[in-house]
Formats: structure tokens, sequence, C-alpha cells
């Protein structure tokens, strides 16, 4: 169960390898964390995950396999997750994958793009969101991005589903209102992970230490959008810049 | 999405962590039973009023017996018992009673609670230094079992009765009870107040003269470094100044003669709080302002000074839904008990709060004395110490685990009535007869049914 700080001791990960996810996990194990189902679709990377996930307290840890690509499969790893878990407190969605500027009209890396970090998110959360009300109680963390709030030139395909991610789940939690669970959404600056690695730093970047504070301290609020760094709210600035401005800022 | 027509979100008074559950109001002990056998491992649990401050009357995604309808009081008998459904308040027994001149052997800070919920967390009052927790009042009570209904007492399977008396609902809904009312002369207390700079002089005023009084409790403020940096200038130790209130209750001969006349029921709440209040109205300068002026409010020294015993009491009944002032964000009570020799814990958890500046509202300070047979049940002889803290407070959560150490270590514990957050495993250091209990629940609960989200939480299951 939750305690009265939101914190759980029971976590299905989704995108269980990585970096940000494992900060997380660690943090909460310090707390009340001691299951965990990690998911993710590197067996050697899981493995790994879940030895670190252990490390720092965790109990039960168990993975579960799943290729972000295979839309069609999104409920079904879901529901692996909870079976093995037992009743979940907390869903952390950490699932996506990074657009290249040199593939923005290819129109199969766009694909593959959109289906990791929409398509396949929003299918599971939708499955993960019907467990947790049968439950009659839960959290759903999903990280966002700043990308999200105003889609960069440089960034657009990522941005773009981020965005439409980030649109969802702000719904998604609207939806469950009176069902006991609760959607939060992290809005993440560029953290120094596997998945940026090779990018030039940006301004309102963060670490993922910091991402697993400001997750465990939104548990806490409850609040539904979490900002990490917390000056980033002021991205929402963004918004009021004209396209015309917008486009030629670099990145 | 789902339908949610068929449950309903409920959380405890401190408001955190609502969970939702289907809940069934049935209209008397056999339609519990019913319940009670057809539930499965998605759960089902008692709920009173809701005064529980955390998650003991809750059970997600499962089932919650609302007691509403098991309503009702016989007339008090000669010998002072009456039996009562569980779902009466204390409020409408004491309406019905003190006219007669038969009032609660124990109660809790609030009439807001029912009977059944009275001794599901065996709740104390300010006289338990003389007359014990709540059910040792209680001659006899109905339990509703997942295997039947079944009528206990001290004497019949008094296993199943001390499992139940502090049990927080985990071996079935009582469903009735035999109380031994105390006899009262009149509707006025006989009140002593004094004022202390400090919790050390307090606690040893209180060791050494409430063997003397039937009803005795101290106020301790914890506000933070404000005071204590106010107190340091004086050359003050400074930490947890208090008031310490030790009365009886009048008897006819001890009043002027225009208040002796037969003890009158309470009036009703003339405040209440609007649904929504903004965030933060309780913080640290608002409470530590709060905390001084009541401080400076008290007496010195005052004796003998009349009082109604509603105000003496239930001084927040006055105000309905005061928890609402915590705002969207709710707040917790964190209340332990250790034993007589450890009262430097006591002053240990005031001095860290304080120094934390984590913002508390006035902390009751009370000494227990002997505890119940149940396995569950909180009070130990020493002392306990309890105080509401909103949700919110930077480093609180990590500031009550190592409370919690420190408590466990000198043989003390939580109190579940009012837990919200305790660590799993630190519970059975201090509630060492958990074995007890859940071999009780095997024999009236063999499939495991009767559980709730506090349960859960804490691995009771």
């Amino acid at each position: 169960m939750l305690d009265a700080f939101g914190q759980p001791q029971s976590a299905v990960v989704l995108g269980g390898t990585s970096d940000l996810a494992g900060a997380v996990v660690r943090a909460l194990a310090q707390r009340r964390l001691r299951t965990v189902v990690l998911a993710g679709r590197d067996e050697e990377r899981l493995r790994s995950a879940a030895s670190s996930a252990a490390a720092a307290g965790a109990e039960r840890v168990s993975t579960v396999r799943f290729d972000a690509q295979e839309v069609g499969d999104a409920a079904r790893a879901v529901d692996e997750c909870f079976d093995v878990a037992g009743p979940v407190d907390l869903v952390l969605l950490a699932v996506g994958v990074l657009s290249h500027r040199q593939d923005e009209l290819n129109s199969s890396a766009t694909a593959e793009v959109v289906t990791a970090t929409y398509s396949w998110p929003a299918v599971a959360l939708t499955r993960a969101a019907s467990r947790m009300s049968e439950q009659g109680y839960g959290r759903i963390v999903v990280l966002s991005s700043l990308v999200a709030v105003r889609v960069p030139r440089h960034n657009f395909v990522y941005g773009s589903a981020k965005a439409g991610l980030d649109a969802f789940s702000i719904g998604l939690g609207d939806a469950l209102s009176g069902t006991g669970v609760i959607v939060q959404v992290v809005r993440l600056g560029r953290a120094p992970t596997k998945m940026t690695e090779g990018l030039p730093g940006a301004p309102l970047s963060t670490t993922a230490e910091a991402v697993a504070d400001a997750v465990v301290a939104g548990l806490e609020s409850r609040a539904q959008v979490v900002w990490v760094p917390a000056a980033a709210r002021w991205v929402a600035l963004a918004r009021l810049v004209p396209q015309s401005l917008w486009r030629r800022i670099p990145g | 999405m789902p339908d949610v027509s068929g449950g309903q979100l409920l959380s405890g008074w401190g408001r955190a962590g609502a969970t939702r559950a289907v809940v069934q109001t049935p209209p008397d002990a056999d339609a519990i039973v019913d319940l009670l056998s057809a539930a499965d491992d998605r759960g089902i649990v008692a709920r009173g009023l809701g005064r529980s401050y955390g998650d003991a009357a809750q059970c997600a995604g499962g089932t919650v017996v609302d007691t509403v309808r098991l309503a009702g009081t016989s007339a008090v008998d000669a010998a002072g018992e009456v039996e009562v459904a569980a779902g009466t308040s204390l409020d409408t027994l004491v309406r019905h009673s003190v006219p007669d001149g038969w009032f609660l052997p124990v109660t809790p800070g609030t009439r807001q609670v029912t009977v059944g919920g009275a001794i599901a967390s065996d709740v104390h009052g300010k006289n338990h230094h003389v007359d014990g927790g709540f059910c040792r009042h209680v001659a006899a009570m109905t339990i509703a079992t997942p295997t039947g209904l079944r009528r206990v007492s001290h004497a019949q399977d008094g296993e199943l009765f001390w499992a139940t008396a502090g049990g927080m609902g985990l071996t079935g809904v009582v469903t009735s009870a035999r109380l031994r009312m105390l006899e009262v002369d009149t509707d006025r207390m006989l009140v002593d107040t004094d004022r202390f700079v400090d919790l050390d002089g307090v606690m040893s005023a209180m060791e050494g003269g409430d063997d003397r009084y039937r009803y005795s409790v101290a106020w301790v403020d914890c506000s933070g470094p404000i005071r204590a940096k106010a107190s340091r200038a004086r050359g003050r130790p400074g930490v947890g100044r208090a008031v310490l209130t030790r009365a009886d209750h009048a008897r006819a001969e001890d009043l002027p003669s225009r208040l002796r006349r037969a003890p009158s029921p309470p009036g009703r709440p003339r405040l209440g709080v609007p649904r929504y209040v903004p965030r933060g109205i309780l913080n640290r300068a608002s409470i530590a302002a709060f905390n001084e002026a009541w401080y400076r409010r008290a007496p010195a020294h005052r004796e003998a000074e009349v009082q109604p015993m509603w105000r003496f009491f239930y001084p927040l009944d006055g105000v309905a839904d005061w928890n609402r002032l915590y705002g969207r964000a709710g707040f917790l009570q964190y209340q332990f008990a250790v034993p007589p020799s450890c009262g430097d814990v006591v002053t240990a958890v005031v001095r860290e709060l304080s120094a934390r500046r984590i913002p508390s509202f006035l902390a009751v300070l009370k000494r227990f004395g002997p505890s119940s047979p149940g396995p569950l049940s909180f009070p130990i002889p020493g002392w306990t110490l309890a105080l509401d803290v909103p949700l919110g407070a930077e480093g609180l959560a990590a500031c009550l685990d190592r409370l919690d150490v420190m408590v466990a270590e000198s043989k003390g514990r939580v109190y579940l009535a009012k837990d919200s957050r305790l660590r799993p495993d630190v519970l059975a250091a201090m509630y060492p007869r958990l074995t007890e209990l859940s071999s009780v629940r095997r024999r009236i609960d063999p499939d495991g049914v009767v559980r709730s989200d506090l349960s859960r939480r804490l691995g009771l299951d």
C-alpha cells in the first residue's frame, strides 16, 4: 500500500532499464519500496537493473520483457507485470526513443520514435489505469519532457510524441478522478543518460538523482505536474514565443 | 473509463491517501455475517465515523461495512450497564445516558466515534492512569465474523475478545457491546491548572501528583526555535513548555446552588470549516502563534475551577470538520507510548521536532496506567505523546522514521489508529504479540478476508 507520503511498497517500472528509472527505484527503495517489477527489452540490461534494485534494498525483484515497437503486445506486458507484482502501488513509465535530426524525413524512423514514445506507452497506461482502478487505488508517474511543453524545431518528432503522451497522461488523470488512481506527469529538463549520450548540454538540464528526488517529493505532494528542475516551470512561457522566432532557436 | 459508480473514495481523518471501495450499509448483524462470508481476497473491513487518522477503515478494491444502521441503545440498568449497537456514536450515547447521571467510563477527545470504533482502537482517555482503556469497561460484545456471530466477554472466548480490543477491525465487525458506565452527579468538572516552562517540570509534576486525580493531561508546545531562542536568552532550557490540567467530576455539594442540577447533554457544534480551504493556512508561523496565545492564556496556577464537562473533555467537538483546516494536503497524527523509565524519549522527540522546525500543534502528553491483555491494544504503562503535523512539512517522513526507531528501541510503540506511515518492519518490535492476533484471525477467518489498507500496508495479513 501507499503510505500517507504517497510512498509505494510495490512498483512496476515500464522502461526499467533506463538510467532515470534506475535512479528513481534506488530512491524509492530508500523509503518503502520492497517489490519491483522491471519491464524492458534488453535482457542483459534488465538483469543488471534488477541487481542494482536489489542492492538498493528491494527484496522481491522480477523482470518482464517487452518491445515498445509491438503496440499490440502492450496490454499483455502490463498484465504480466501486475500478475507478478500483486497489488501495484506505483507504475513508473520511462519508455521512449529519441529522434535524430538526420532522420527527420525518414518515415520508418518516425514510425519507430512515435510508436515507442507515444503509441506503446498510451496503450500500456490505459491497461495500467484499468488494473489500478480495479485495485481501488494507485499512482501512475509518467516521465515527460520539457520538449513536450513546446516542441523544438531540432527535435520535433520525439517532441511531438512526448507532447502527445503528456497530454494523454493529463487527460487520463482527469478521467480517473474518483477511482483512487492518481496520474502524475514529471516534466524533465535534459538529464545526461544513455539516451542523450553524445548530445550537447542544454540549459535547464538536470541529473538522474535530481529526477529521483523530484519523483519522491512529487509522490508526497500529489501534484498533477512536477517540473525538474523546479525552475523549468517557466518553460511554459515558451508557448508565447511566435513560431517564426521559435524555429530559429538552435538545438 | 472504468465504472466507479459502485464504489466510493474513502480516506481517514487525516485526509491523505484516499482509496476506493464498495460501501455497504447492512441493516443488522446477520446481514453483516452474510457480507463477511461472501467476501473474497479483495477484503472487507468495518468503518464507523471515519475518525481513525490513517487507513484503518479503508479497504481498496474491496468492501467497507459502514455500521451507521447499527444504531440504538438500551436503558442504563441499575448496575450501570448499557447494551449499545456498535454503530452508535459516543455522542448519541451520552445524550441518552447523561441526563440520568451516567457518563462514559473512558472517552477519547471527541464524541464523534462509534462504539465499534472505540473498541477496535481500544481508545483511551485522560483517565487511563486510573481506569485503563475503553475495553476494560466492555462487559461483553457481539462480533460478526466470516464464520458466524459470536458473543464474547473476558470469560467467554477471552482470546477473541482481547484480539478485538484494539484489533483495528481485523477480527470482524463488532455489532453490539455491553458497557459499564460511570455514575456522575453533575455535568461539571473541578479543574486544577498549572503552567510549566519546560517538559521536565511538567513530567515530574505528573509523576508526583497524577494519582490524586481521575483525569490528567498536559498540552505541550513543540513549536520550533522561535521560542527556544527567547528561552535561551532567559537562561532556560526551552524545550516543550506545557500546561497541565487535572480534574475530577464535581459532586453536587462542590458546586454553588445555581449549578446544582441534573447533568445536561452537550450542545451542537457552533462553528464549521468550509469545504475548500486554501493551502498553507496552518503553517509554521500560524501554528507557533496559536501555541503562543494558548500558553499565555493559561493561568500559572489555578485550583478547583468549575468547568462544563463538555468543554473539558471535547474542546475540538465545538468545531465541525476541523480537519479541513489542513487543506487538500491533509495531515497526520503521530502518537507513541514508551515505558515509565523512558521519559527521556519524550524529551528527545520534542527536541527533534523543534530542532527540525517541523510545525506541530500542541502535543498532548499523558501518563498511561496498566495495559490491557489485547495483543494489538496500544496503551502500555508509561508516557504517551500525540501531535498533529501538516503533511508537506520538509523532512517529515524521514524524521518520523527516526523517531520510530527511538520508540521501538525503548520498547515503546506507535498507535495504529493514528498511523498512516509506519515502516512495516518496525511493527513486530513495537507489538511483540502479533502472532496471538494472527492465530485468532486464522480461527475465525480461515480465508483471511477481513483486511484493511492498514493491514496490507503493515503486512498484518
